[in-house]
């Protein structure tokens, strides 16, 4: 150790002279492309304002005119509910694909390719497609995906299992392959069937891959807008009796849009708070992820 | 001996349970892959028959041969060619920025690791929970004033939007080099500039390949960035394009859209089918680490 400090030296000296070569053009982007916008962010959301140039500090009554707008707390809870619901469906088909797609049967590279192949199809033409399958299906009942909430939902909720089982699947099939050969092998020696071996030793060794794919699939579905734009853009609306109109399959991301490029052009303000409070629900649910991980790590 | 038959017995039982398992499987690819072969039936199929007839096989009276891709190449006042166009720059030129400067900032926070460094690195990561409504007003704002509202220059926005996971996933490859290789070539009288292009670029190849799949996903199929930054009318990409066709008519040429949707989505699969296992590796690698 002794003879390694000078060392680093002559070597990080040099380094630092070019620092404005290697750090600079990321820096200057990344204030750009977000610290600024950031900061600004969250001061405009303490304002009214059209344009950046004519905004005024008013406090915090944007958070309470979110707070109380009712298609706001209607996005959110149709979106907690969705993401649940895509929570749990998606993770279960992901898990037991990928279970049977490691137990060495014919044709598992086959099907693991047409399995994650949805993924790479952008979420706007996914929506697209997938519009036209329900309303062929649905024009025979002679209704539409977009007359009902009900089939707007569920309809989400196929496109989403559909585009991201096979990512999930992914992650799991790491995981299943990281479980340690010998262990099963110790299972099945000590006369522990299938159904034992899959419960009381594969789930929990694949914790880990677990815990990744369930604040994934959570966050992506609060996160989601391109396919709910694509698919219902929030149809059906119901028409409130102050005249304000509720979209029934709106969620929060597209809810936030709405609010700033929709026909009201004075609620810009109301919806820069509406979109800080949507950073801090998603960014906890990131931090409650890293703090589970974190433990985690520190067990093994 | 009475064991012999029953492990022969299990072990037929396993091949079989395998082979019911292969079928079952197989099914269920058939129908995961449905969608996308209704959009190929449809795409070939006149726009009065996409929506009461929407499973059938583009036969007889319904069939609109080439029409719809000759109709869809214009459709909605758009030359659809500029907006592939578009997306292709985009992409390549925002990936290509991505990968080199961040990798570049990523070895100096690494290296250095000074106290800005710390928080720089700080911030990147912190920016990857940050989802996108929260800056986009903003952000659109900037980039308009600072004219960055062109194909040419939006990967200036996507550089900087984008850098978290990014430097994320270097700045933890670096880590892992051993730092001795470096030193030799200081040593060496290798300055900085040569020692990163010469010695770290090279090693630094699986994980470019990773963040590069990731990024060139993510820029592909972005549609709201891009629709927020750039002038809608002189520039669409492909995803806006799509919106579009939607959006700005009340009756809709569903067999020219299907068409579209068709001819977009080609160049995707191909290229997945070509760099499947880099894909799949770069995803796995994302999300561990993301």
């Amino acid at each position: 150790m002794e003879k390694r400090k000078p060392k680093l030296k002559i070597f990080k000296n040099p380094i630092r002279r070019w620092g404005w070569l290697f750090l600079g053009p990321m820096a200057a982007a990344f204030i750009i492309g977000f610290v600024w916008p950031f900061i600004q962010g969250i001061y405009l959301s303490m304002c009214q304002f059209k344009t950046i140039s004519n905004a005024k500090f008013i406090g915090f009554s944007n958070y309470v005119k979110a707070i109380t707008d009712p298609s706001f707390l209607h996005s959110f809870w149709y979106t907690a509910l969705f993401a649940i619901v895509s929570l749990v469906l998606i993770n279960v088909l992901a898990f037991t694909v990928a279970y049977f797609l490691t137990q060495g049967i014919k044709g598992s590279n086959l099907f693991r390719t047409v399995f994650f192949m949805p993924n790479l199809i952008g979420g706007i033409v996914l929506g697209y497609i997938w519009s036209m399958i329900f309303d062929g299906i649905l024009t025979h009942f002679g209704t539409s995906i977009l007359m009902d909430s009900t089939f707007g939902f569920w309809g989400l909720i196929i496109l989403m299992c559909w585009q991201q089982v096979g990512y999930m699947m992914i992650i799991y099939i790491a995981g299943l392959q990281a479980v340690p050969e010998d262990i099963l092998e110790a299972a099945k020696i000590d006369g522990a069937t299938k159904t034992q071996t899959l419960f009381r030793v594969i789930i929990p060794n694949v914790m880990p891959s677990i815990t990744i794919c369930t604040f994934l699939s959570l966050t992506n579905g609060f996160k989601l807008f391109d396919q709910n734009l694509a698919l219902t853009g929030g149809q059906p609306f119901i028409i409130q009796p102050d005249g304000s109109s509720i979209k029934t399959t709106e969620m929060l991301a597209l809810n936030i849009f709405n609010t700033f490029y929709g026909s009201n052009s004075a609620s810009s303000g109301q919806a820069q708070a509406k979109a800080v409070l949507f950073f801090i629900l998603v960014a906890s649910i990131g931090l409650i992820q890293l703090g589970i991980t974190r433990k985690r790590e520190v067990q093994q | 001996m009475s064991r012999l038959p029953s492990k022969e017995q299990s072990l037929a039982a396993e091949k079989r349970r395998k082979t019911i398992l292969s079928v079952v499987l197989a099914c269920v690819c058939i129908i995961y892959v449905l969608p996308v072969l209704s959009v190929v039936i449809n795409s070939f199929k006149l726009n009065t028959f996409v929506k009461t007839d929407t499973f059938a096989l583009p036969t007889g009276d319904m069939w609109a041969g080439f029409n719809n891709f000759i109709k869809g190449m214009t459709f909605g006042n758009y030359p659809f060619v500029k907006s592939v166009l578009f997306s292709l720059l985009i992409t390549v030129v925002s990936t290509f920025l991505i990968l080199l400067f961040t990798s570049m900032a990523a070895w100096y926070i690494a290296r250095v690791n000074s106290l800005f460094c710390k928080i720089f690195y700080f911030l990147c990561v912190f920016s990857m929970v940050v989802p996108f409504q929260m800056v986009m007003y903003p952000l659109s704002k900037t980039a308009d004033s600072l004219h960055l509202n062109t194909p040419w220059t939006i990967p200036i926005v996507y550089l900087g939007f984008g850098a978290g996971l990014a430097i994320f996933m270097f700045v933890g490859f670096v880590k892992s080099i051993p730092i001795s290789i470096e030193e030799a070539a200081s040593i060496d009288g290798c300055g900085p500039i040569k020692t990163y292009f010469q010695v770290v670029l090279p090693m630094l190849r699986p994980t470019m390949i990773s963040v590069g799949i990731l990024e060139i996903m993510w820029v592909w199929n972005d549609y709201l960035l891009p629709y927020l930054v750039l002038d809608i009318n002189e520039y669409r990409t492909i995803p806006i394009h799509i919106q579009y066709l939607k959006g700005s008519y009340g009756t809709v040429d569903l067999g020219a859209t299907m068409a579209l949707i068709l001819l977009s989505i080609i160049p995707v699969i191909v290229f997945y089918l070509i760099c499947q296992k880099y894909i799949i590796k770069g995803v796995a690698a994302g999300a561990v680490k993301g």
